[in-house]
């Protein structure tokens, strides 16, 4: 997938944790903007593994703030 | 655009002087004065002048019945457990002062570990000062740089700081999930080193994982497997060696961790394996090299009370009908408990609100029951629980005790 693709599934997967219908761009945090906790992060992060079959650990997770961040994460894991 | 004021605010900034390095706990600061300042008793800061039994002392002035010491087979008192701590302390002294690579291991250290063999029927046992170094040891050593640990979501402190010590790829499941362990076990890397960790019990709810299936496809799918039996040893099993006993799997687990402060009564940890290069652990495992060896009288108290505890079948089944009782009791008054069954003798009451909470944890206090009360971060979802942890020593009269005391503090708080 380009990363354009990666971005459109990613916006499809998000959706049910927006629960505030935040407009999402590359900026968005997902601690602060979208108010995520630790529970809502690890589903989150489930369905997007299980989207592309790939992994993100924990410490990959660490550097990822923003959903810019997190596109290009998973659009580099899903080539590797 | 107001880029000059920014730029002076920064300079002032810069100029006021070092940042305060605890500034960044301000919020649990803040949490904890709002709950103070609503009369409650502090909940973390709790004293108990003596203590009468396993399951009394005098907390904060008042006659009070232990439900939260993890004491579960009440063997603090035990005559012989006590005895040989006396003696070992007469004819060893007080301390070790060294490290048990260096001067550190005596008689009575190696004593231990013959018992913790002989109780697990294993090949090798490696004793640390404490729980939390053995999870923080043994994890970190395991697992390094470049290896994948997956684990529950709900483990414990010590497992996640193991995690982070190794500098390992640390990969979470949901709780006690089978298929969520899976999927992640089929997308590691060929090749990488795989350590799966998993609890026997998890302390917060007192519920058990489906070790069967989750050490079966950890297998099947080239992982090693560590479980942290801290709240089963003693009296979960046939021979009291944990939830991998009972479901029929202990032998495939690679490494048992486990400790003194529970069931055992004393302080310390272990790890207990059948790797026949266990023994190289000792030399490389940093929180086990670098830190003082235990007191003898530890040890030999230590020693035994693993080898009563193998003797332990009255007390284990009085044990389970303590926490069956136990749980009947409360989710007959009304209460929402952790688990629909008693799994073990952790039974955890769930609270709406961490105010609530406070104050039934006070209310309860005041009727003379101590209980822990568990809060995030350490729970898991961000609940508050009071969590009871029962004794083999409560007699049958003070759990209807404990029953009636939790009827009238949360009728009083609103609760039920």
């Amino acid at each position: 997938m380009n990363p354009a693709e990666v971005e459109e599934h990613i916006r499809k997967l998000i959706e049910p944790f927006n629960k505030k219908g935040i407009a999402v761009e590359d900026a968005t945090t997902f601690a602060g903007d979208l108010e995520f906790d630790s529970l809502t992060v690890m589903d989150f992060v489930a369905a997007i593994e299980d989207e592309f079959d790939i992994i993100i650990s924990m410490n990959q997770q660490a550097e990822i703030e923003t959903y810019g961040q997190l596109v290009s994460a998973v659009h580099k894991l899903q080539d590797s | 655009m107001i880029p000059a004021m920014t730029e002076t605010e920064t300079t002032n900034e810069m100029v006021t002087g070092p940042v305060d390095l605890l500034a960044k706990f301000d919020p649990i600061i803040q949490t904890r004065e709002t709950l103070l300042a609503a009369g409650v008793e502090d909940p973390f800061n709790l004293v108990m002048e003596q203590v009468l039994s396993p399951t009394r002392a005098i907390c904060n002035g008042r006659d009070t019945i232990l439900l939260g010491t993890y004491n579960y087979m009440g063997m603090t008192f035990d005559p012989d457990v006590i005895e040989a701590g006396k003696q070992a302390m007469e004819d060893f002294g007080a301390g070790t002062t060294g490290s048990r690579v260096l001067n550190g291991t005596f008689r009575d250290h190696r004593d231990v570990e013959t018992a913790l063999r002989e109780f697990y029927a294993m090949d090798h046992a490696m004793v640390f000062s404490t729980g939390y170094q053995a999870n923080l040891g043994i994890i970190s050593t395991l697992a390094g740089k470049g290896d994948y640990i997956i684990l529950d979501i709900d483990s414990h402190a010590s497992i996640y700081d193991g995690c982070a010590m190794g500098k390992a790829e640390v990969v979470p499941f949901r709780h006690n999930d089978v298929e969520a362990l899976e999927k992640r076990l089929k997308r590691i890397p060929d090749g990488a080193g795989k350590l799966v960790v998993l609890e026997g019990v998890y302390s917060m709810m007192g519920d058990v994982a489906p070790l069967k299936e989750m050490v079966r496809v950890s297998k099947e799918n080239g992982a090693m497997v560590l479980v942290d039996e801290a709240h089963s040893m003693g009296f979960i099993g046939e021979h009291g060696r944990g939830v991998a006993e009972e479901q029929g799997v202990l032998d495939d687990v690679d490494f048992i961790i486990g400790t003194f402060s529970k069931s055992v009564g004393t302080v310390g940890g272990f790890c207990v394996s059948n790797h026949p290069k266990f023994e190289v652990l000792r030399l490389v495992c940093r929180p086990y090299v670098f830190t003082a060896a235990l007191p003898p009288s530890v040890m030999a108290s230590s020693a035994t009370s693993i080898r009563k505890l193998m003797h332990g079948g009255n007390k284990r089944a009085h044990l389970w009908e303590n926490s069956r009782r136990l749980h009947g009791g409360l989710t007959a008054l009304g209460f929402k408990l952790g688990t629909e069954t008693p799994q073990s003798a952790i039974i955890a009451v769930i609270m709406p609100d961490l105010e609530r909470g406070a104050m039934m944890w006070e209310a309860l206090l005041k009727e003379g029951l101590y209980v822990n009360l568990a809060r995030p971060p350490a729970t898991p979802a961000g609940m508050t629980l009071l969590r009871c942890s029962l004794c083999a020593e409560h007699s049958s009269e003070q759990v209807e005790t404990i029953l009636g005391m939790f009827e009238r503090a949360g009728k009083a708080i609103g609760i039920i």
